[in-house]
């Protein structure tokens, strides 16, 4: 079984929303209708997004660090948004394990959005349907676009690279492989919906030395000159 | 949660039109042992129903403002197997469709026994009908709390209580309503219906009174720790990745000061319970067709205000990542 689903590393992340508008762009022009702006130039403008890059604040000053932190569609293996549905509208797919929403099905009753722990779906204003991340499923399974392109739109506009894409049931795929070696880790634990989506944490870089590596241990008197050239590799330069 | 008024209509009306069809078929039954004098059919039973369906169809009215897209509204009845709303969407339909068939059946009097059971129990039509539109009138009340109590991390809606509280609610306001359409119409089952409408109102304040202890103590699952998973104890949110309002801000918070919440508490504690039981109490005493209609009035105020709260005091998780506009 393939699940697809987005890696989302916090560590390379710098909260420049380049996911959000390319999101936007690819899904508002694409064959789903419109993702509505309503008073976009007024007062209190509203609009239907699948993906939001938030910033939170850790720690007090000065000991503080920003976290951003981009939210979509999570494709839970146990999505509570698809039971709940009357209609069957909400769907999760058998083959990719994708989560969509049938927007001719949907009856706009909002209660998928109730089931939703994480708040990831939005109502359209204009179309009157749910609307959520599909993980740009016309785009990933689009076999006229070369291999490398067939990938959402926020994956491939990260200038940073802080999305990483794929099947994580895969266990050599690149996304199980960084959920894996970098600590990756799922949202909301607690309720049992096992969200697809993973993000690797925070870690700060740093450099592991010991006092006795402070010393070169080719130079017993501790006398520090400089390196005859000449003599080329020395101890040091070839040990860890 | 935000409290939709066309949801909050739904279930008081249904409740309610539900309630007095139980306290319609309360009554026969009640007949049927001898323990109360027999009504007219026409009058009371009839009528009764049409009260019934009327409450039922406003409630049905009201909940298509809901929706999106009501023209679509049949689909809903296809994923019975997994969900309760559409579980609610096929029993209220069919439950309107029993009382309407048990207000015709009175209305033309075909109330001639069909068979007798022990040579006691004359069974007619009518009380067949009855009995099936009573257990559909139940399930109804389970499906519709089932839709909030379904909900595990909606940790305010997620008990038995949530059903115990629909369905006594329901039973409260439509014995009331019963009484008062009884004492309207001079038919003298006032004293009776009254006697149950204040027993499952003091029941259902009892119910309420528990899950308003239990909500106030709650202690929630989720955290901002573990809905963006950092381990530290201090975390703002600077920053919720947009200026403006947006679905989530507008469908998962009530905007109602805290002043107002507990002024809306205060009042339906008042008009939902305690008013209404000191009408109905008084009516006991003296008979007029004004106090048990004044009682189901001040009732049915206190029990919009009620399913208000209902919304309110629910807290649900996704808010956690709506905490600062910036």
């Amino acid at each position: 079984m393939t699940q697809l689903a987005l890696v989302i590393d916090l560590n390379v992340c710098v909260g420049c929303h380049a996911c959000v508008t390319s999101c936007k762009e690819w899904n508002t022009s694409g064959w789903a209708g419109p993702m509505a702006d309503l008073r976009a130039y007024d007062k209190d403008p509203t609009g239907t997004f699948f993906n939001r890059v938030q910033m939170f604040e850790i720690g007090a000053f000065p000991k503080t660090e920003t976290l951003h932190f981009p939210k979509s569609c999570l494709h839970c293996e146990e999505p509570p948004c698809v039971p709940v549905c009357p209609t069957g509208a909400s769907y999760k797919r058998e083959d990719n394990g994708v989560v969509l929403v049938d927007y001719d099905k949907c009856i706009g009753c909002k209660y998928c959005s109730w089931a939703c722990p994480y708040g990831v779906r939005e109502l359209d204003e204009m179309q009157r349907v749910m609307k959520k991340c599909t993980l740009c499923i016309d785009r990933i399974t689009d076999e006229t676009l070369p291999e490398s392109e067939r990938k959402p739109a926020c994956v491939l506009s990260c200038p940073t690279s802080a999305r990483i894409f794929g099947d994580v049931h895969d266990p050599d795929s690149e996304a199980s492989v960084a959920i894996r070696e970098n600590g990756g880790y799922q949202l909301m634990p607690e309720w049992g919906t096992r969200p697809s989506n993973h993000y690797l944490p925070r870690r700060r870089t740093k450099i592991q030395i010991f006092e006795d590596e402070l010393e070169r241990a080719d130079n017993p008197l501790l006398k520090e000159a400089p390196l005859p050239a000449a003599e080329g590799e020395t101890l040091d330069d070839v040990a860890f | 949660m935000h409290p939709a008024f066309s949801v909050i209509f739904l279930t008081t009306l249904i409740g309610t039109g539900q309630g007095l069809f139980l306290a319609l078929v309360t009554g026969q039954v009640y007949s049927l042992a001898n323990l109360l004098e027999v009504q007219d059919s026409v009058h009371f039973y009839a009528t009764g129903s049409v009260l019934s369906l009327a409450l039922l169809a406003a409630g049905l009215f009201a909940s298509f403002f809901h929706l999106g897209h009501p023209e679509r509204a049949w689909r809903s009845m296809t994923q019975w197997r997994t969900s309760w709303l559409s579980r609610e969407v096929i029993v209220l339909p069919l439950f309107m469709g029993l009382v309407f068939l048990y207000g015709v059946v009175h209305y033309f009097n075909l109330t001639k026994p069909l068979f007798v059971v022990r040579e006691v129990i004359a069974v007619d039509a009518s009380l067949l009908l009855g009995v099936f539109a009573a257990i559909a009138a139940f399930a109804l009340y389970v499906c519709t709390a089932m839709i909030y109590a379904s909900l595990k991390f909606i940790q305010e809606w997620h008990t038995p209580l949530t059903v115990t509280n629909f369905t006594l609610l329901g039973l409260a306001s439509g014995f009331t309503l019963a009484a008062a359409f009884s004492a309207w119409t001079g038919v003298n089952l006032v004293a009776f219906f009254g006697a149950w409408a204040v027993i499952f109102t003091i029941l259902a304040a009892i119910n309420r009174g528990v899950s308003l202890y239990r909500n106030a103590n709650i202690k929630h699952k989720s955290t901002l720790q573990t809905a963006i998973g950092v381990r530290h104890p201090r975390i703002q949110q600077k920053s919720q990745g947009f200026m403006g309002g947006s679905f989530n801000t507008r469908e998962f918070f009530h905007g109602a000061s805290a002043g107002t919440v507990v002024l809306v508490r205060r009042f339906f504690v008042l008009s939902l319970f305690i008013v209404p039981v000191i009408l109905l109490a008084a009516s006991y005493f003296m008979a007029s067709p004004y106090l048990p209609a004044l009682a189901i009035a001040v009732q049915y105020i206190g029990l919009l205000a009620e399913r208000w709260y209902f919304f309110v005091e629910a807290k649900h998780p996704q808010n956690l990542y709506y905490q600062s506009m910036a």
